[in-house]
């Protein structure tokens, strides 16, 4: 244990914290776990204990019905893991919840990410910059092609599309953790006050985000409305409801999907999207690399995603870092 | 550029025509002259510039971004194009200058060259957003690949300004870009001048004769020859020939274009030589044999001479300097006889009228077409004049009946459009040999209609139901439901493991009842060539 940070190991699926025997958003089920926020591939269930933030803790009591050995820890407070070792949970501004976990050990300082943006978000607590010694930093759009432009003017998209087909009801795929009360809340921002309508698999998360403080107005299930509400209405559903059966129920319907891989017309034209919003909760290009040029590491470590790129760019501009092989994180989900 | 540069961006994204046509239209309203001209030329794919490659737009791209960061990139993306105006960086600062236009865009592209393109480019490139750098590089490079086709940004013309699409295409072929008079004309102006142009005119059409009969008294019959419909046009010193969507093919057919020897506008129906259709003697080979011939852009001396191409004239709309279209057909058809004796028999042949006592003898006729590989009969009325498109009870195409074979649905893919949420697309197979002694299912062809919208509900449960593999949009399922599948023709093919391709397979009935074991062999397909 003495050789530098030999106490913080990646194995395929997770980082394991060795002298305290936890892991980080492990892909299994173990026996202590530290999860960086709700998403299902980060939180996964059966942990014997499980450290998280409040609303983290809450959205997986919601997917899992079960809140055994949950134990909360709010931002910025330290928690002894065991071993010499501390967490401190760090706001990440991705979803509701989500926390960037700083560990020190001896003197040594890592962060994980999670995943993380630095663009504002009205639903959650934005990102803070935080020495460390190693970065281990999300690479989900860790290409130079990915620039996700400031929000409202996709909001504007939205809404101009609307009010140009005052016939159409306006279908947005929307993950349901996150970007849904994320999109709605923003365009509450831009003024748009008239119900919103949801799918059925995304209300139980929007009263969620309700209870914890996030005002959403008037939302209402597709299922409760006539066909003629929804002419000119705008409709959240998951993504995977877009070109299914389900959506035959609107008004000719427009269909929008708010993602990050919105800014390749490829990806927008493979689901079949005809009115793409680039709106993403991960870190674009910019701000992955300003990021790390802020936080400054010693080191960087390079988790999900497109990490060839990213690490090329760490090579350029002189900074040492390697890639992480972790298995069980999806991007697709953005 | 900043308004054809969105333009471009919402048509790729959107699927229904309609909404396309409504926002083609909206543009050409709104925009002014000459960039709408120019933008229709782009949408029909008429601008060539030859100084801009994608090897160019790459090269460029090199001396500002990493060689790695570029590559990662350009294989996510998959479009050069694309790429390029997300990776092109944006200046630091920049003197401000007026919005570019559309037609600023083409004039300067038009005088690029080889060695002005690596300061030029950049230049304009540096005056534009992501979209208009994406527009622009399309543009530049040919190829805009959005989902338009040069009908439909005609029909889009038509919509935006209340005209007749058909004098819209028959404008359109003897116009140059940016079609300055065409916009002239649509928008109220005199008609263009065309005189002495070797101009395109709007076909005649005719609808499918359904059920029923018609009274030969009235009606004459023809055979439908199993070719290319084609227009061909003299006006003194220029020829030209045109296929039915008006697109200019003379390049493909050189040996016609020296061939007839006066001013004429004929129709008729372009084949090669052989003897699958009409006959040992001149008469004409199946179309599996013109296929050969299609799509060339240049025509190698072998090919002109292994299919010699030729024209079997059905119709005459200008000729001896008058146009017939006006004319009731009995008179264009004399007039077309009595032009025959001009024309060199080599390269063109009169279509036969088919005489027969009444209908039901006309029907007993039909039956025998298949053995010459003719795809049916033409029904004209004696007194109908020559106009454009398809007007009611003028003009039957009476199709022998298809042939059908019984498939077994393999492969199913959403639709588009209205159909996306539906498995639309059906890929069918037949046995290489008894089910029970190891033959198995090869596609043999794909269908998408012929089914009622009750009966695609069912369809698309039974795919969703019986799945068994998934490939993007496409879903594999269970070898077990028989097709009764129509078609035109079949002939032989490299393209497919099956060694068959059919023309103009659709789904003729939904046999649920029938075993899949009892579907048919590749066998019996394969009897059914007449190449």
């Amino acid at each position: 244990m003495n050789a530098p940070f030999s106490w913080i190991r990646p194995e395929p699926w997770g980082i394991h914290i060795v002298p305290a025997d936890v892991w980080v958003d492990p892909a299994r089920a173990v026996p202590r776990a530290l999860v960086t926020h709700g998403h299902a591939d980060h939180a996964r269930g059966g942990h014997g204990e499980t450290i998280a933030t409040p609303a983290t803790l809450a959205i997986m009591k919601l997917r899992y019905a079960t809140s055994a050995g949950a134990q909360a820890a709010q931002y910025g407070e330290e928690v002894a893991l065991g071993g010499g070792v501390t967490a401190t949970l760090l706001p990440a501004g991705h979803v509701l919840g989500s926390a960037q976990i700083l560990l020190e050990h001896a003197g040594e300082r890592v962060i994980i990410t999670g995943d993380y943006k630095r663009a504002p978000d009205p639903t959650c607590a934005p990102f803070a910059v935080t020495p460390c010694d190693i970065f281990i930093t999300e690479a989900t759009f860790g290409l130079p092609v990915f620039t996700h432009p400031p929000i409202a003017e996709e909001i504007g998209k939205l809404l101009a599309a609307r009010a140009a087909n005052p016939d159409s009801a306006i279908l947005v795929g929307a993950y349901a953790l996150g970007k849904a009360q994320r999109v709605i809340a923003e365009l509450r921002a831009a003024g748009h006050h008239d119900t919103i309508w949801l799918h059925g698999g995304q209300e139980k998360m929007c009263r969620l985000y309700e209870e914890h403080g996030v005002a959403l107005g008037d939302l209402k299930l597709v299922s409760d409305a006539g066909k003629a509400d929804l002419a000119g209405a705008i409709v959240i559903a998951p993504p995977a409801a877009l070109n299914d059966r389900w959506s035959r129920r609107l008004p000719n319907p427009i269909t929008a999907m708010a993602s990050g891989w919105m800014r390749v017309r490829g990806r927008a034209r493979q689901r079949g999207v005809e009115l793409p919003l680039v709106i993403s909760d991960h870190a674009d290009w910019n701000e992955l690399t300003q990021t790390i040029a802020e936080v400054n590491p010693a080191e960087t470590w390079i988790t999900h995603g497109r990490e060839e790129a990213l690490l090329r760019w760490c090579e350029l501009s002189q900074r040492r870092a390697r890639a992480l092989a972790l298995v069980g994180y999806e991007d697709e989900d953005d | 550029m900043e308004e054809f540069a969105a333009l471009l961006d919402a048509l790729v994204y959107t699927t229904s025509r309609d909404r396309k046509l409504a926002l083609i239209a909206e543009y050409l309203r709104a925009a002014p002259d000459p960039c709408r001209g120019w933008a229709m030329a782009a949408l029909t794919e008429s601008l060539d510039f030859s100084g801009v490659k994608s090897s160019t737009v790459k090269a460029l791209m090199m001396e500002r971004v990493d060689p790695l960061l570029w590559q990662l990139s350009r294989d996510f993306v998959g479009d050069t194009a694309e790429t390029a105006s997300l990776l092109w960086p944006e200046p630091e600062t920049q003197a401000p200058q007026p919005p570019l236009t559309l037609s600023e865009v083409v004039e300067r592209l038009s005088a690029l060259t080889r060695a002005s393109t690596p300061k030029e480019l950049p230049a304009l490139l540096d005056r534009l957003d992501v979209k208009g750098r994406f527009a622009l590089i399309k543009l530049a490079t040919g190829g805009m690949r959005i989902g338009v086709s040069a009908r439909l940004a005609k029909v889009g013309f038509a919509q935006a300004f209340g005209v007749n699409v058909e004098e819209v295409e028959e404008y359109w072929h003897a116009l140059q870009p940016p079609y300055a008079e065409l916009f002239d004309w649509a928008t109220g102006g005199p008609a263009p001048d065309l005189a002495g142009k070797a101009r395109f005119r709007p076909f005649m059409l005719a609808h499918p004769l359904e059920d029923g009969e018609v009274d030969l008294q009235d009606y004459a019959a023809e055979w439908k020859w199993d070719g290319i419909r084609v227009q061909l046009v003299r006006a003194g010193e220029e020829t030209r020939v045109y296929s039915r969507s008006g697109d200019d093919i003379s390049a493909t057919f050189p040996e016609l274009l020296t061939q007839l020897p006066f001013d004429a506008v004929l129709d008729g129906e372009l084949l090669v030589r052989g003897s699958a259709q009409g006959g040992e003697a001149g008469g004409a080979a199946s179309f599996n044999a013109l296929q050969q011939r299609l799509g060339r852009k240049t025509v190698s001396a072998k090919m002109l001479r292994e299919y010699p191409a030729f024209v079997r004239l059905y119709d005459v709309l200008l000729a001896e300097g008058r146009d017939w279209r006006e004319s009731p057909w009995e008179l264009r058809r004399a007039t077309l006889e009595s032009l025959m004796e001009r024309l060199p028999a080599s390269h063109f042949d009169l279509s036969q009228i088919v005489e027969a006592e009444d209908f039901a003898h006309l029907a007993a006729i039909r039956e025998t077409a298949r053995d010459e590989a003719i795809e049916g009969l033409m029904l004209k009325r004696r007194m109908s004049p020559y106009v454009a498109g398809r007007k009611a009870a003028l003009w039957f195409k009476w199709k022998r009946d298809p042939l059908l074979v019984d498939c077994v649905l393999m492969y199913a893919q959403r639709g588009s459009g209205k159909r996306s949420s539906f498995y639309s697309d059906y890929t069918f197979g037949c046995w290489s040999g008894e089910p029970e002694a190891g033959g198995e299912l090869l596609p043999v062809g794909k269908a998408y209609s012929g089914f009622t919208d009750a009966e695609l509900k069912q369809l698309d449960r039974h795919v969703r139901q019986h799945t068994i593999a998934r490939f993007g949009p496409v879903r594999e399922v269970e070898r077990r439901l028989v097709f009764e599948v129509a078609f035109d023709s079949v002939h032989s093919s490299k393209r497919h493991k099956s060694g068959l391709a059919m023309r103009f397979p659709r789904i003729h009935r939904i046999r649920w009842d029938k075993p899949a074991h009892e579907a048919d062999r590749i066998e019996s397909l394969r009897g059914l060539i007449r190449d």
